[in-house]
């Protein structure tokens, strides 16, 4: 049954679809529909919504329900997602699976409430200390809201590892119509590892991070960065638009893909070969998407720019990479896009 | 030969890791003997914090989950939240507790979370090797307090059984001493009461014992035991602050 939901709906309903137990949120704008949803349909559903005392505190329940071999979710935005760094790395360290979502405002500080991307760095570079990664996914729709976290759950229980969906102010608040019974299968992992009590088992079952002896925290982070490698190789992902015979190509993720598409097709009105790539997985980032030769890039970002690093890295100087960024919870236009297209293919963008 | 006296089922055979004349071995035993005497091995779950106990996970048999520092009421909260039947309890060091994690302490306590906090003040920050913590004495020495903890720069010692006894989601708070023999007898009761209240009645509580810290007291373990007894048992003083469940006192 097609149902009009927002976007922050959408995850939260897909959450429960996906067997969530628990889900421990902080209010923070522009992403506390998700607790609001949970607060008042995962009882019903047999889970357990609870308001934290912090994003530290919630992120911690998080740790403690993964550990003890759940789905657990949480989300939040701006300063919200800062404070719940240590929490992330922890559950990195201790290898467990969880969904986190930050529905993306302005920053740095408390920044504004309006959309951005510019916890891109944040969210793929790391954010809290060590060596570790977190899956990544940008969905640009309410349908991919749902779909994605879906995925989310199953990628997480899948690498033991926590999953991020990154999504920004516009995905979390505007209204579009979902299949919330036609979403991708969720997939059952044992947790044999789970600290759930004891039980029959011969050996205790110890969540930790802490492993004193170097040689052995290096062999830990290294059969890590193992499973990351695998990840890349398996799990790519990216939409490609009008890409077949493109030469610039435009590159943005999330909302903002959806005003490149609209700024690519109006280049091609005009006779220029444009295209989009959309990444979907931001880590591991689609490398992949940048084999072709093109003539130029221009990465578009609600943020000063960050993705467009990887993009650089990617294309490893075959091509030029160009840069569009509007940030603070400004938005970049398809007239403003649609400029650097045309520059862009008259040489003359720097 | 009769066995009069061995180690609790529940506690594995590495040898702690703790200094002589530490609190940490004691209350390890003490709730290895409870757990043993509940029947609870296999259905315990320890959350241990970061502080001198972090190793706890090597020495309780029970399943074990490492937390942040300061966060172990909010990673037991998400256990017992998803296994409440399972008997789950957090030990943590004043520092964790009282300081970096104040607010989870409080929190915890204000839901009436189904756990048990066993609390260790020693006064110091063992770990990290013998800082002011927030339950320093004032005028105690430590290696950021070097005059003497002075309260009107650095703070009044926070005495946390008493500030949790104004929190009504609370069941059960006591506070023991871990020194004399009498002494040591009557916080395994409260610990044995505790996880009892908590299997039988869903309640939270919370049991606070004053340890010594030798090493960074820069003490002998007998002069840090006297002083458990005398100037810390003066400044917190001992007794049942809380107890909804059982007739109070003891
Ligand atoms: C976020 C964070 N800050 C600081 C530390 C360093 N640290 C490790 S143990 C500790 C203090 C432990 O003292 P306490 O809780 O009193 O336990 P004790 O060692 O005395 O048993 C500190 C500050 C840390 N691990 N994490
Ligand atoms: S430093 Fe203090 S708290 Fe830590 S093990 Fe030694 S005596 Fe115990």
């Amino acid at each position: 049954m097609k149902q009009m939901m927002k976007g922050n709906e959408a995850v939260a309903a897909a959450a429960i679809y996906s067997g969530v137990k628990c889900f421990f949120g902080y209010p923070i704008t522009p992403q506390t529909e998700i607790s609001a949803y949970m607060a008042k349909h995962l009882p019903e559903n047999g889970g357990v919504f609870l308001q934290a005392e912090s994003e530290i505190s919630a992120i911690n329940m998080v740790y403690g329900a993964a550990g003890a071999g759940f789905r657990v979710m949480t989300s939040s935005s701006g300063p919200g997602m800062s404070l719940k760094q240590e929490g992330i790395s922890f559950l990195a360290g201790a290898d467990l699976p969880c969904v986190i979502v930050n529905v993306m405002r302005g920053g740095p500080g408390l920044g504004g409430i309006q959309p951005s991307q510019a916890d891109y760095f944040q969210a793929v570079k790391g954010g809290g200390h060590g060596d570790y990664r977190l899956i990544v996914l940008a969905p640009a729709s309410v349908r991919e809201m749902a779909e994605f976290t879906v995925r989310a759950f199953n990628l997480a229980d899948k690498w033991r590892m926590p999953v991020m969906i990154l999504s920004d102010g516009i995905l979390g608040q505007m209204m579009e119509a979902v299949e919330i019974d036609e979403l991708p299968a969720v997939e059952h992992y044992e947790k044999p590892w789970a600290a759930s009590g004891r039980g029959e088992r011969k050996e205790h079952n110890i969540i930790k991070t802490l492993y004193l002896d170097p040689e052995e925290l290096e062999r830990m982070v290294f059969s890590r960065e193992e499973r990351y490698k695998e990840i890349a190789r398996e799990h790519q992902d990216w939409e490609e638009y009008l890409c077949d015979d493109a030469e610039i190509v435009v590159t943005a993720y999330g909302i903002t893909a959806r005003i490149a598409r609209a700024a690519v097709e109006r280049a091609r009105e005009k006779g220029i070969k444009a295209g989009l790539i959309r990444p979907i997985t931001l880590y591991p980032f689609p490398v992949k998407a940048f084999e072709n030769e093109r003539r130029a890039v221009i990465c578009a970002e609600m943020s000063a720019g960050q993705m467009v690093e990887d993009v650089r890295l990617a294309v490893n100087g075959r091509y030029p990479v160009y840069f569009y960024g509007r940030t603070g919870g400004m938005l970049p236009d398809e007239e403003e896009i649609l400029n650097c297209i045309e520059r862009a293919a008259k040489g003359e963008m720097v | 030969m009769k066995t009069i006296y061995k180690k609790p089922e529940s506690i594995s055979d590495k040898p702690f890791h703790y200094c002589p004349g530490c609190g940490h071995g004691v209350v390890h035993r003490l709730i290895g003997e409870v757990i043993d005497e509940l029947g609870e091995e296999k259905n315990t779950i320890a959350v241990v914090p970061v502080g001198c106990a972090v190793m706890g996970y090597d020495y309780l048999k029970c399943d074990v989950l490492e937390a942040a520092h300061g966060r172990a009421p909010a990673v037991a909260t998400g256990v017992k939240r998803c296994l409440p039947d399972r008997l789950v309890f957090s030990y943590q060091g004043d520092g964790d507790l009282a300081a970096i994690g104040t607010a989870e302490t409080i929190h915890a306590a204000a839901r009436g979370e189904n756990i048990t906090v066993i609390f260790i003040n020693n006064t110091i920050y063992g770990m990290t090797g013998g800082q002011m913590a927030p339950t320093t004495l004032c005028g105690q020495v430590t290696q950021t307090s070097p005059c003497g903890r002075d309260p009107y720069t650095q703070g009044f010692p926070l005495r946390m059984c008493e500030i949790l006894s104004q929190v009504d989601g609370v069941s059960y708070i006591e506070r023991c001493a871990i020194d004399t023999v009498q002494h040591i007898n009557a916080a395994k009761k409260a610990i044995k009461k505790a996880f009892i209240y908590q299997r039988e009645h869903g309640a939270y509580s919370f049991i606070e014992l004053l340890c010594a810290c030798p090493t960074n007291w820069g003490m002998t373990p007998a002069q840090a035991i006297e002083r458990v007894g005398r100037e810390m048992s003066e400044y917190f003083p001992l007794g049942v602050y809380i107890d909804k469940i059982g007739s109070c006192g003891r």
